[in-house]
């Protein structure tokens, strides 16, 4: 039973019980005191309750979290400490295998190699089992401490429905602040990450260079052997892989604005509504399917068949063309824009098809001539979001396009994207502080901003829509 | 162009009458553009859904072979009769299945040959013999007939998934392996049963051990986590929103924020997790703890703006009579018209959980690509989803994870399609017109 403190869960748990018990204490003694006193209490009985749950729950909730994120730092630095005064003349690059080993032999998972590493990793044990009794008793003082100060606080006239009132109110507040705080986050950590990246690797280069090479690694395990490829570092410009990810775009694109616009244009102004209702939905189950499952198909069904369609025609096609992958992703981008353009069709006032016809045009004329004329900001929003979508997919390009980055326009062959850049330096067994994963967070910014400018030039688009006919 | 000025009326009607043909053509074209586009649009579904299945539905049996054992059990128990786990380790059990089939084929010698021939064999047939001997305690039944499983290889040809046309430098089992297939098919030495494997494991280098299990699970988990966070903040950020912000430059600010975040691309916020939540916090890579908060921060955009929406929905006159009654504004928000939201929020929580169960591109990021053989215990165990699992299968060259991946996506949009039709039935069952 008190073994289960030990762990977070258990503690979370134990917390949660204490919590509970004293609402209902709480609510009992405000009651018990009104009556001593003959008095109606200020609020209603389980206010106190709710007071007291709050001081108890919210501080020894927060200290857990906290006590537990600092303990893992401290006790490797507590532990790094120990080994240097143990062992001073240790390389620095075996610091982080003697302390997974020492870890291990905490854990019983490893016998220890000599009586040093038997006393480090019994050192180990000893100071993270202090750490998790200190922390039972920490945490646990202090939420009696917060059940302390609420039973001292309630009384009869204390108007602990108001003061629960603001609470919550400030809490929902910072609720709502968390989507500033994520944006904040992202890009503080692109940025943060993107700019120690530049400070090893120039900033013109990274933006104008024509050449990408990351894996300098794959060349023979030698560095600085070939000085075209950039030396140690790798060579990390851009553009071949911007390019890149905007032909598979443009493909896309070309493939989903006439596919999504002209089966808007049919839902909205030619469809019965019988035959909407069966179609919408339908083009909505095309939204709905995972991403990694467009990738599969365009890697092992697509790719191939174009590739067997250029061998028939005589045409080398890569087998991890832009096509493929170009096509798959404009399918996966139609119903995002039939529905957006379909809702800003929708949207053009009836009046100026009215006016129309009654000018005498047929109804094909007043849709091209009359209302997608009027709907074109719409139109132009929803195409720049189709953008903003296709340059941020992922799985689709990282299943079916390449790896090596090919400045070419040639839809037929190989090309790379950002994000499959951004997936291939980040997986697998790299240092997180070479320049080779850094250059994935300068990507990442890149990234983040084009989508951004993107998303931002869409609302802009959809509003002046709404403000012509307003 | 005709000058319809100096045009008689009779003329005029007749040059309209003229054109009319053609601008209904044009109307028409435009039409039929609309119907092929979606119907292009219906056919690549069609085609896509046909695909997976087709070529998934396979993986729902794998292929056995059948061995006659005499297991020698005095080397395996105690003195009770029960299976000793040190020397059940110690024993080859893949050695004694090899030599049984062997015996099957005494024609056989030489040391490449008799390797050809044990490669018949699943690389874990042995191992999971004894795991389920182990797991039974004791051996009931040491010699007759057992049935293994054969390896991937056997498994496609069996399936039909290897061609037996094409040139043998190119095919995984050479003319003699099939010769020796075709024998143990005349015995009567090769069944096809129902894949358990595949439900009840998770991932394993051998396609014929691999399962969706452990992906399931740690999917399960990273969702549970999602929920945890994201319905709650999401709550609470629309009825501030809603009913306690004032308009200003802060409210704005939230409001953009929560628009653009809902378009930011989803390995952005696998970045984001990679470098705050594993790298400032410190947290363990691959946990489902870490996946599920991504996912949450991805999610909540959506599952504030559904909630909005339905407390859009919900009258204003049900919050005025409870002000009106002396209400407190929490209470009216928090009493009142949060119950008559909960349905549409929950409907949107639950597509929202579908979006997330989809993702694939933020949790490769914090690491929940890894090759995982356990099924996850916890929060913080190693784990994988199932999407991941797809996307780590689909890159196998083993064409039996071909077929196993596609199965994967089958089992993962029967998940998808269950989530959306709840959805669909709590939105029809629960929703009220006002």
């Amino acid at each position: 039973m008190l073994d289960a403190l030990f762990s977070f869960g258990g503690l979370l748990v134990f917390i949660l019980a204490l919590t509970i018990g004293s609402f209902f204490f709480s609510k009992k003694r405000i009651a018990s005191m009104a009556q001593v006193a003959g008095t109606k209490p200020h609020s209603l009985g389980f206010y106190y309750g709710l007071y007291a749950a709050i001081w108890v729950f919210v501080p020894a909730i927060l200290l857990l979290v906290a006590f537990t994120a600092a303990t893992k730092p401290f006790l490797e630095n507590l532990i790094l400490q120990s080994l240097l005064t143990a062992q001073p003349n240790l390389p620095e690059s075996f610091v982080p295998l003697k302390i997974a080993q020492i870890k291990n032999i905490a854990n019983g998972f490893i016998a220890p190699e000599d009586d040093v590493m038997a006393a480090l990793g019994q050192e180990y044990a000893n100071a993270r089992l202090m750490m998790s009794k200190l922390r039972i008793a920490v945490v646990l003082l202090v939420g009696l401490l917060g059940l302390g100060f609420a039973l001292w606080r309630i009384s009869p006239q204390f108007k602990s429905r108001i003061v629960f009132e603001n609470f919550m109110r400030r809490t929902f507040f910072i609720a709502a602040v968390i989507a500033i705080l994520t944006t904040i986050g992202i890009v503080a950590s692109l940025l943060f990450e993107a700019l120690r990246f530049f400070a090893a690797y120039s900033f013109l280069d990274f933006f104008f260079g024509t050449h990408w090479a990351p894996n300098v690694a794959l060349r023979g395990g030698e560095p600085a052997a070939d000085e075209d490829v950039g030396g140690a570092s790798g060579a990390y410009g851009m553009v071949p892989v911007m390019a890149g990810t905007l032909l598979i775009a443009i493909i896309a694109m070309a493939v989903a604005v006439p596919i999504g616009l002209f089966s808007a244009i049919y839902m909205a102004e030619f469809a019965s509504p019988k035959v909407r209702d069966f179609i919408k939905p339908t083009l909505e189950v095309l939204a709905g399917i995972p991403t990694v499952v467009y990738g599969f198909f365009a890697a092992l069904t697509a790719a191939p068949f174009f590739r067997s369609i250029g061998l028939n025609l005589g045409m080398d096609v890569s087998s991890q063309s832009a096509l493929a992958a170009g096509a798959v992703m404009g399918v996966m981008i139609i119903p995002f824009i039939s529905s957006l353009s379909d809702d800003v069709i929708s949207a053009v006032p009836q009046s100026l098809r009215d006016g129309a016809y009654g000018l005498g045009s047929t109804k094909g004329e007043t849709v091209t001539k009359v209302v997608l004329p009027a709907a074109l900001p719409g139109l132009i929003g929803a195409f720049l979001l189709g953008i903003s979508r296709a340059i941020g997919e992922t799985m689709i390009v990282v299943m079916a396009a390449g790896v090596s980055a090919n400045l070419t326009a040639n839809p037929l062959e190989s090309v790379t994207t950002v994000t499959v850049q951004i997936v291939m330096l980040l997986t697998g067994d790299t240092v997180f502080d070479s320049p080779k994963t850094l250059s994935a967070f300068a990507l990442g910014i890149t990234l983040f901003t084009v989508t951004l400018l993107l998303n931002i030039g869409a609302l802009t688009a959809a509003r002046r829509l709404g403000e012509k006919y307003d | 162009m005709t000058n319809f000025a100096e045009l008689s009326t009779e003329d005029r009607l007749k040059h309209l009458q003229g054109t009319l043909a053609k601008r209904h053509a044009k109307e028409k074209r435009l039409k039929t553009y609309g119907i092929i586009a979606i119907t292009f649009a219906i056919t690549f579904l069609v085609v896509l859904l046909t695909t997976v299945v087709s070529n998934g539905y396979t993986a729902l049996q794998q292929t056995e072979m059948r061995l006659a054992l005499d297991i020698p059990v005095e080397e395996l128990v105690d003195e009770n009769g029960t299976i000793d786990l040190k020397k059940s380790a110690d024993f080859n059990w893949s050695g004694m299945l090899k030599k049984s089939l062997r015996k099957n084929f005494p024609e056989v010698k030489g040391m490449m040959d008799r390797r050809n021939l044990s490669d018949l064999l699943s690389a874990n047939a042995g191992y999971e013999l004894r795991q389920d001997l182990e797991k039974m305690g004791r051996i009931d039944r040491p010699s007759g007939y057992f049935w293994v499983k054969t390896s991937d290889d056997v498994d496609m040809l069996m399936k039909g998934r290897m061609s037996r046309d094409i040139p043998e430098d190119q095919r995984r089992l050479s003319n003699v392996q099939i010769g020796w297939v075709d024998q143990l098919v005349d015995q009567g030495a090769i069944r096809k049963v129902f894949n358990k494997s595949f439900f009840t494991k998770a991932d394993s280098r051998e396609p014929e051990s691999a399962g969706i299990l452990g992906a399931v699970v740690g999917s399960a988990l990273a969702l549970i986590v999602t929920v945890v966070f994201a319905l709650p903040l999401a709550v609470m950020a629309a009825i501030y929103l809603e009913y306690f912000a004032k308009p200003g430059r802060v409210t704005d600010l939230i409001e953009v924020n929560i628009n653009n975040l809902a378009a930011v691309p989803s390995i952005v916020f696998g970045l984001l997790g990679l470098a705050v939540f594993l790298g400032f916090f410190g947290m363990p890579r691959s946990a489902p703890l870490v996946g599920g908060m991504v996912l949450a921060l991805m999610t909540l955009p959506t599952i504030i703006i559904a909630t909005r929406a339905s407390i859009r929905a919900v009258p204003s006159s049900i919050r005025d009579a409870a002000l009106g009654i002396g209400a407190s504004p929490m209470q009216a928000a928090l009493d009142h018209v949060l119950p008559l939201a909960a349905p549409g929020i929950l409907t949107g929580t639950i597509i929202g959980l579908a979006q997330a169960l989809g993702e694939t591109a933020p949790l490769i990021m914090i690491g929940m690509v890894a090759f995982i053989v356990d099924v996850p215990d916890g929060l913080t165990s190693p784990a994988t989803a199932l999407p991941v699992q797809i996307f780590i299968w689909s890159d196998s060259a083993e064409r039996a994870f071909y077929e196993r991946s596609s199965l994967a996506i089958v089992c993962l949009l029967l998940f998808l399609i269950v989530m959306n039709l709840t959805a669909v039935i709590l939105r029809k069952k629960l929703e009220r017109k006002w």
